[in-house]
């Protein structure tokens, strides 16, 4: 099995699916709709394969692909997955889908429109399974041109603005990490991650930076800050973090809801995948050198934006805000892993918890932000594009089905338990607590933000008098409950055996902790 | 291992079963739906008895059994959850499934015209399956979880009928404000996990509420001295407090009153909401924990009685004002939830579940004869449109007034031996008197205020409006033939259940006298032994003496005010608004709680929301627009100088060559015929000039 390029053919077929699209395209709507869902069936296919193989044991990166590509410049073609890398093609390889069926009331040029997703899922697993930092970076970029298409062809009235500040804020970040890394470069003549990181681990990444670069009255220690705050730009907006993150309300607004999917559910990942794959590896010390104004940045992101979301009326700004609100939860159990403990071991057992939680919580985010933004697309569907807060009321008597089948997206949303939010939260918590205590204590309203707002759009949208607008709104279709059915069905399997999940990442987050133990 | 403790999962396991099928079922599903749900909890009710019978048979042995397993690992642990049976759970077992059987029989009767019959099933089994869990979890998480599963649940249910834009609001209020409680619980409950290294209460010496854990905790000392165990402790009072409804989280349990009656039976009386009462019991030895041998008892323990005696008054005072015969009991529940804390802190676990038991009985029977008083006037709530229903609702009646009267303590029923377990032993608790004075005061207030509501629900004559009688029952029925047009008494399905609550409010109060304490005995697994001599004790007479004294003022007081001059109109002024009309305002109001809240709290809220909007259009996103303004503003720039100051120079001297070369291109236009004139003329110059020149 380890000699079958699994993960380069994973690669190559949404590239493939993008290109039959764009040749054979031509008029026929639907075919092109379900010939890229096929392609993106095969990559989940491929990618449950993958799964199926993958050797939850070891934890390590396994089906690695490495050959020379450019050795003067220390560029390898290498790719491979570990736990962490699986949980995102997994999750890429669900949220896809999604998007692409909730695409579905797209009528203008359709076979682009897919094809774009299509080479956006492409970028994705290059992105999530690149060992090596230029095709990574190449990847990492080239994810933005579908995406900036996306919204400037298909996006809502202020679609413009929206994704040009996207496309420039998302390349500043950008520019600044390929600057750090450059400089990294120049030194260690290293682009591998692996090599990097282990340079790192034994403190002679920075020196060696230093030495090689040679700027006067600069000790190592600076230089190394300022790498790190090069790279971590880059990264904090792609998350986003606070208070990089004003690119997002507009862009998740103005995309339309099936690539609004795509961005929340797979591309906001990339940021937290840079933070797990590349800086805390690699940066794990100068983290832990700024990392009370790391953790406050953590619980402003949490709290601010939980709160930000209570004063929106549009429903994709609030789950636009909800999403920067989950992922702000993802960057607490980070920072709280990243806490020097020394040799505590009650401690790090209090690390593994949060970075189980912090993996768990990425992919029920993707999950359940995909099924809720699908659910917005269904509603716009019917409103004629109608999605405010007030411009409903009652919902429920004329679609039960949706009320329900909605309910329980939102109420994974709010951390329900039983339902997949709560494993990932509380792992979190419960890790984060005794590492950094305050900071944790502070995040609790941000859950109670979010349960305000969550129970606001119920309470607005689906109760009280039906508003007499929507009297004929047609429920859910036999169809779209039966597209919808796995998603809710993951939803409560992984709410109650989360199992399934934490077994397979376990034994690489063990690993990932161990590194940082300097 | 024992069969019933292995399979005790089936016990909630069951409701949560048929709930995930009614789910599942369509509209006009209604029997099969009912059938599912009263199935299922049967069938519980069953097992819970085989439970309930093991613990008696193995009464003065081991005390708790308990069953766990791995649910899923982090690192090198993983995370366990149990369940477990003791006495307390076996107990709870027993109440919640007999309690909730009967008003799940009752809902067949008060919920026959509702459109939504099948879901509110489907709800009301969620509901028994996750408190049952709540009762059954022998680990923090797994309490938690079923804790929160709980919550949602009557959150569905106090917004049952979602197009009254009341009860949404309710719901919500009442999801928000335990949450509040339940986000310090979940604080407590990680701190207490990465102190201990476990969430089990009991796992062979190893669980957080066994000694070794304990003896840990006391030692460590945290924020403003108090010990680590004080700190958890009350954090995850919090939670309780937030579910049983005590002083500054009650707010929510008044108005969860807009749910259907069934379900503030069932939830917001008898189960959900003595929920935090049984938390505090299961987890008492780590609320009691204190280092060394102390004569005080624990901060934590001070902080739950002196909450308790505060809202067991608070609460019976603003149910004095009140005019909704839901809003009477639901305040009235909170006095009494007030009750079971203060037993739980002054007189530990027997004493706060005898009056959780004995209370889930009367108070549920009374929820229940209210629903029927409701059902029977057309829907009307207000006590002072109702009246003379003695003789209308004549099992409703007998069975409301043993309620009635158990509430108040009447001597020989079963509130008057669970109360004054509490009342004796907060007599006798070191500290203070204080809530013991509250308690008795409480005492007297709560036979005034339940012999008024009975006056002006039964006494008199009827003043029900005669437009309101053609009302409907609900906005949601659709069968309006079906609703007579008088006062009626309901049909067997719900006066059935009123008996047997009945029998059980007048006789239970005897499984725990002074004289034979069997239920305080099988909780702490002594043997009980009959003996009168009890009554002589210290304390017992004088108290049970002067309790009982107290429900007769109160009782006579209610009479003077509202028997004496019956109400005559449903306009007329309550006696007590003529003679303290300020007070009366003020407790009508509920002390203006909610007021206050919205003012301060909600309205803080909602401006930290808009702030945290304003921040991000103007201040975040204001810094980003204004670099890229900058940006713009240097390429404007950059683009002027070049195209003026750099280009212009350069311009000229191009345009100056591009000139020559425009004119230095006429030569070249490219056409040969051009090309000839030239070389012909030339040519023709040329034979001129040789020509001439020959001639020179």
């Amino acid at each position: 099995m380890i000699a079958f390029p699994w993960i380069t053919l994973l690669t190559t077929v949404p590239i493939v699916g993008a290109l039959v699209l764009l040749v054979l395209g031509g008029r026929n709507k639907n075919l092109a709709r379900w010939s890229a869902l096929a392609f993106s069936f095969v990559a989940l296919v491929l990618t449950l394969i993958l799964w199926r193989h993958f050797d939850p044991a070891s934890g390590s990166l396994q089906f690695q692909e490495r050959h020379a590509w450019i050795s003067t410049l220390g560029v390898e073609y290498h790719v491979g997955i570990d736990g962490l890398g699986l949980l995102m093609l997994l999750l890429s390889s669900i949220v896809v889908p999604i998007g692409m069926v909730a695409s579905w009331q797209i009528k203008e040029r359709v076979p682009l429109y897919y094809s774009l997703i299509l080479i956006l899922q492409a970028c994705l697993f290059g992105t999530f399974t690149a060992l090596n930092f230029f095709h990574w970076f190449i990847f990492w970029e080239l994810s933005l041109i579908p995406a900036f298409f996306l919204i400037r062809l298909w996006g809502g009235p202020r679609r413009t603005s929206a994704s040009t500040q996207f496309l420039v804020y998302t390349m500043v970040g950008s520019i600044t990490l390929l600057l750090a890394f450059i400089a990294i470069f120049l030194a260690t003549k290293k682009f591998d991650f692996i090599d990097l990181a282990a340079l790192a681990q034994n403190g002679q990444l920075m020196p060696a930076v230093i030495g090689k670069l040679a700027w006067h009255r600069f000790t190592p220690e600076h230089v190394a800050l300022f790498l790190f705050a090069g790279a971590f730009l880059g990264f904090a907006v792609k998350v986003p973090i606070f208070p990089f993150h004003t690119w997002l309300p507009s862009a998740y607004c103005e995309a339309p809801t099936g690539t609004t999917i795509l961005l929340t559910g797979a591309m906001s990942k990339m940021g937290v995948y840079g933070f797990l794959r590349i800086l805390l590896p690699i940066f794990g010390a100068q983290m832990q050198v700024v990392l009370t104004p790391l953790l406050w940045m953590a619980v402003a992101t949490i709290v601010l934006s939980a709160y930000a979301a209570l004063a929106q009326k549009d429903l994709k700004r609030i789950f636009a805000y909800s999403s920067i609100n989950h992922l702000g939860y993802c960057l607490l159990g980070i920072f709280a892993a990243v806490k020097f403990t020394g040799g505590d071991t009650a401690l790090i057992a209090e690390k593994y918890a949060a970075m189980n939680g912090v993996f768990l919580q990425m992919f029920n985010h993707a999950l359940t932000a995909s099924t809720l933004f699908w659910f917005v697309a269904m509603l716009e569907k019917r409103s004629g594009g109608l999605r405010g807060l007030d411009d409903f009321g009652g919902l429920r008597k004329v679609a039960p089905v949706f009320t329900g089948l909605m309910g329980i997206a939102l109420f994974s949303t709010l951390g329900l338990p039983g339902l997949n939010g709560f494993i990932g939260e509380f792992l979190i918590f419960k890790g984060s607590f005794p590492l950094a205590t305050w900071a944790t204590s502070l995040s609790v309203l941000g859950l109670l933000a979010t349960a305000i707002f969550i129970l606001g759009i119920l309470q607005r949208v689906f109760s009280g008098p039906l508003n007499e607008r929507w009297a004929g709104l047609p429920d859910l279709t036999a169809g779209e409950r039966l597209a919808l059915a796995p998603a809710i069905l993951l939803m409560f399997v992984l709410g109650l055996y989360p199992q399934i999940v934490l077994g397979a990442i376990n034994n690489t987050v063990m690993q990932a902790v161990q590194h940082l133990q300097f | 291992m024992i069969w019933i403790v292995q399979n005790l999962w089936l016990v909630p396991a069951l409701p949560v079963f048929a709930a995930g099928i009614g789910a599942l079922l369509r509209q006009r599903d209604r029997m099969a739906a009912a059938t599912l749900a009263i199935g299922s909890l049967s069938v519980s009710f069953l097992l819970s008895l085989c439970a309930f019978l093991h613990v008696l048979a193995n009464h003065g042995g081991q005390q708790v059994l308990t069953f766990n397993f791995r649910w899923f690992q982090f690192g090198n642990e993983w995370v366990k959850l149990g369940w477990m049976l003791d006495p307390l759970t076996a107990l709870m077992l027993l109440m919640v499934t007999f309690v909730g059987l009967l008003i799940f029989i009752y809902s067949v009767g008060y919920m026959a015209h509702d459109d939504n019959f099948t879901r509110f099933f489907c709800f009301m089994a969620l509901f028994a399956g996750a408190m049952l869990g709540v009762v059954i979890a022998n680990s923090f998480l797994l309490l938690f979880m079923c804790w929160e599963i709980v919550g949602l649940t009557s959150y569905l249910l106090i917004g049952f009928w979602y197009n009254r834009p009341k009860a949404a609001a309710a719901a919500k209020k009442a999801f928000i404000v335990t949450k509040i409680g339940d986000l310090a619980f979940l604080l407590g409950m990680v701190w207490l996990y990465a102190k201990t290294g476990t969430l089990l209460f009991y796992d062979g010496g190893a669980g957080c509420l066994e000694h070794s854990a304990l003896a840990h905790l006391v030692a460590q000392s945290t924020v403003l001295g108090l010990t680590a165990s004080t700190g958890i402790a009350l954090l995850i009072f919090c939670g309780a407090a937030g579910k049983s409804g005590q002083v500054s989280l009650h707010v929510w349990l008044p108005d969860a009153m807009e749910g259907p009656t069934p379900v503030s039976a069932l939830i917001h009386a008898a189960t959900m909401v003595a929920a935090g009462v049984f938390l505090v019991a299961r987890i008492y030895p780590l609320m009691s924990a204190q280092a060394g041998f102390s004569l005080t008892p624990a901060i934590a323990l001070q902080v739950v009685t002196w909450t308790g005696a505060i809202t067991a008054v608070f609460a019976a005072l603003i149910a004095v004002a009140q005019f909704d015969i839901k809003r009477i009991l639901a305040y009235s529940t909170i006095s009494q939830l007030g009750y079971m804390m203060m037993g739980l802190g002054v007189g530990g676990v027997a004493v706060g579940m005898f009056h959780l038991i004995t209370h889930a009985f009367f108070k549920s029977l009374l929820f229940l004869g209210a629903g029927s008083i409701i059902h029977g006037c057309n829907g009307e709530q207000d006590i002072r449109r109702m009246g003379g229903l003695r003789g209308l609702m004549p099992i409703t009646f007998a069975a409301y007034a043993v309620g009635m009267l158990a509430l108040c303590g009447f001597p020989l029923l079963s509130g008057f031996w669970s109360k004054d377990e509490v009342l004796r032993a907060a007599h006798a608790w070191s500290t203070s008197q204080a809530p013991f004075y509250l308690g008795v005061f409480g005492a007297l207030l709560t036979a005034f205020y339940m012999t008024r509501q009975v006056y002006y629900v039964f006494g008199g004559s009827s003043r029900l409006p005669e437009s309101s009688r053609d009302l409907l029952q609900t906005s949601n029925s659709t069968n309006s033939s079906h609703v007579p047009a008088s006062p009626h008494e309901s049909p067997a399905v719900m006066t059935v259940p009123l008996v047997i609550l009945a029998a059980f409010a007048m006789l239970l109060g005897f499984i725990g006298t002074p004289a034979w304490p069997w239920f305080q005995s099988f909780l702490d697994g002594k043997q009980t032994t009959f003996s009168f001599a009890a009554f002589y004790g210290f304390g017992v007479l004088p108290v049970m003496l002067t309790s009982s004294l107290l429900v007769f003022v109160g009782l006579g007081l209610g009479w003077w005010f509202y028997e004496r001059k019956p109400v005559g109109s449903a306009n007329d002024v309550d006696e007590l608004d003529k003679l303290q009309p300020l007070i009366f305002t003020f407790l009508g109001h509920a002390l203006y709680v909610d007021a206050l809240y919205g003012a301060t709290l909600v309205r803080l809220n909602a401006w930290w929301a808009k702030v945290c909007d304003w921040l991000d259009r103007w201040v975040w996103n204001g810094a980003v627009q204004t670099v890229s303004y900058l940006v713009l503003v240097v390429a404007w720039l950059n683009n002027f100088f070049d195209a003026s100051v750099v280009n212009s120079g350069f311009d000229e001297g191009c345009e100056g060559v591009s000139r020559g070369g425009q004119i230095l291109s006429l030569l070249q236009g490219g056409q040969v015929q051009s090309y000839m004139a030239v070389i012909g003329c030339a040519l023709i110059a040329l034979v001129m000039f040789l020509l001439w020149g020959a001639k020179l």
